[in-house]
């Protein structure tokens, strides 16, 4: 654009700078936090250069956290696997449902599905706890409560509206004379969605796929409320380690560095994909 | 017939919503404690009524209003800006904006155990941080006068780039003629942004203001993990007086009532927002 003077150039660097200190520094710290033992992290000043170790890493792997004072069980891998269980399976069942449904409503305008799509997206940002709380109770009488079944279901809460909305709009995009030159050629409906909508759309189910399986990692109030400590995902199970084992501050952190890994790998991995889809769907954290 | 089968699931989400929607609703017009299910009554409107009264729920509304307002307000500033330091493209520039990424991606819960940690007391480097410029003995989350503060800088930290990613694509997106007519005729640089570019990004600016706003007066994860709502009730916002409601004094019919206005606010907020983003998406799909 226009040329830009020496001192502007400067005062933008810093600004940059200091922009990337301020949002990169937590994890920087979390990351360095988790590399070392409880007697260097509780050192006053913080330091900055120290010998790293894994024994943060291996307690949590090995379950077992062995102190002066005797040896702790330590349940955080039960919880890395019902992240990873409950966000696969409720991201695979939502896409089952949701991609075929999606194109329904896409290509047949029926009465009541706009009513369904608009039903699903105004609640999209209605308050969690409203459908939620009173969930519970009903989950209590059915013996969902605390079930995998059950929190798969109430996921599909965010993944099934996620996904319908984002993958809706591309099959929308997808020309319809394209479809229909496939079908007189005599081919199936069925066999239209999949050998064409269906890989035109790919793009699209890859990015809603992606986010809803973000946003279901990232779930807290769910399992808060409805899953007891066999079936919590990190985001709660850390939360009870933190308050647990208190001053097993080296552990935490590498219990907080797994937990976010793996979000943080597929975003810089498919960022693309990511922007697409957070400019195009709802988005809550 | 086969759109009907298809589309099976979606109403069944939806009838899965709506159901404990309405029970919710019916909730909220009752005398309900999970204590006494024996005095479990409608009372009708007596748990709205009785909030005129209570200073609780008033701190309630004023905290989260209050939240979210903050919230916002400093995310658009801060994301507004670094979206035009941003703005050129460049090998940096992409890559910056791809690291920022990196706190939106991260759970809001776990955002908050990690400034958690860095703000402990014994420890912690930003309590370190601040005795060096001379606050010693900065309480951050732990004392009522610097909790919100303290939140809102969690929730700036995980917000702030979702902000800068719309308006980022939104500056790139805009036509260049204008900015190059201007830098022509020796336009100053203020009047260019007042008057080309904030005009021009207005679409862009009001989906992540409404979008956040949204989110924000909905807070739990990040003030729940950190301080349960506390110090006392200074940070009680809407979903965690209504999740404390609950679980801890059993009070349905309260925290229902509490969720049914938060619903209304939320609603009359997401109209506005769904209305504007159809008819931005019917525009951009009759431009294409």
């Amino acid at each position: 654009m226009e040329h830009t003077s020496l001192l502007e150039r400067i005062l933008r660097g810093i600004a940059l700078t200091l922009v990337v200190i301020f949002f990169m520094f937590p994890i920087v710290w979390i990351l360095m936090m988790s590399f070392q033992t409880n007697e260097t992290i509780l050192r006053i000043p913080p330091q900055l250069v120290f010998k790293p170790t894994l024994a943060n890493y291996t307690a949590l792997i090995t379950g077992k956290l062995t102190t002066a004072a005797g040896t702790l069980d330590i349940a955080f891998m039960r919880n890395l696997w019902n992240s990873v269980f409950l966000s696969v399976t409720s991201v695979a069942v939502a896409l089952l449902l949701g991609v075929p449904a999606a194109y329904a409503f896409a290509r047949h305008k029926f009465r009541g599905s706009e009513d369904i799509a608009f039903t699903l997206l105004s609640f999209r940002f209605a308050p969690a706890l409203l459908v939620l709380l009173p969930l519970t109770l009903y989950f209590q009488k059915l013996g969902l409560a605390n079930t995998y079944i059950g929190l798969i279901w109430v996921y599909q809460l965010i993944c099934l509206p996620l996904i319908l909305w984002i993958v809706r709009g591309y099959f929308e995009d997808i020309p319809a004379d394209i479809e229909y030159a496939y079908r007189i050629a005599g081919h199936s409906w069925f066999a239209t969605f999949r050998k064409i909508a269906l890989p035109l759309a790919g793009p699209g189910i890859a990015a809603a796929g992606l986010l809803a399986f973000i946003f279901a990692w990232n779930n807290f109030v769910f399992a808060l409320v409805l899953a007891s400590a066999d079936k919590q995902p990190v985001t709660v199970g850390a939360l009870a380690f933190i308050t647990s084992s208190g001053i097993q501050y080296g552990q935490i952190s590498a219990a907080i560095v797994l937990s976010i890994t793996p979000t943080l790998a597929l975003a810089l991995y498919a960022q693309r994909y990511l922007v697409e889809g957070l400019s195009l769907g709802a988005v809550k954290g | 017939m086969l759109p009907y089968v298809l589309s099976l699931p979606a109403l069944l989400v939806c009838i899965g919503i709506l159901i404990p929607f309405f029970t919710s609703v019916v909730y909220s017009f009752q005398r309900y404690r999970l204590s006494q299910p024996w005095a479990r009554q409608f009372n009708w409107g007596d748990n709205y009524i009785s909030f005129f009264t209570d200073p609780r729920f008033w701190n309630t509304l004023e905290i989260s209003l209050l939240y979210a307002g903050i919230t916002v307000l400093l995310e658009l500033l801060l994301g507004l800006g670094i979206a035009m330091l941003l703005q050129k493209r460049s090998t940096l520039n992409n890559f910056i904006s791809i690291m920022l990424l990196m706190p939106l991606m991260t759970a809001p819960a776990l955002a908050a155990l990690m400034w958690k940690l860095m703000t402990n007391p014994g420890f912690g480097v930003l309590s370190y941080l601040a005795s060096l410029i001379g606050l010693q003995d900065f309480r951050w989350a732990s004392s009522p006068s610097t909790a919100l503060f303290t939140v809102v800088l969690v929730d700036i930290w995980v917000y702030t780039p979702f902000i800068m990613i719309l308006l980022l694509a939104g500056l790139r997106s805009l036509p260049t003629q204008p900015f190059e007519a201007a830098a022509l005729d020796g336009v100053p640089r203020s009047f260019v942004f007042f008057r080309i570019t904030l005009p021009m990004l207005t679409p862009y600016i009001l989906t992540a203001t409404l979008f956040r706003l949204l989110d924000s007066i909905q807070q739990f994860d990040i003030i729940y993990a950190m301080t349960q709502g506390g110090p006392g009730d200074t940070l009680t916002v809407f979903q965690v007086e209504a999740y404390l409601n609950f679980f801890q004094s059993t009070n349905v019919g309260r925290s229902a009532a509490l969720m049914i206005i938060l619903w209304a606010i939320t609603y009359f907020l997401s109209n506005i927002f769904i209305k504007n983003w159809l008819r931005l998406r019917e525009r951009a799909r009759g431009q294409a």
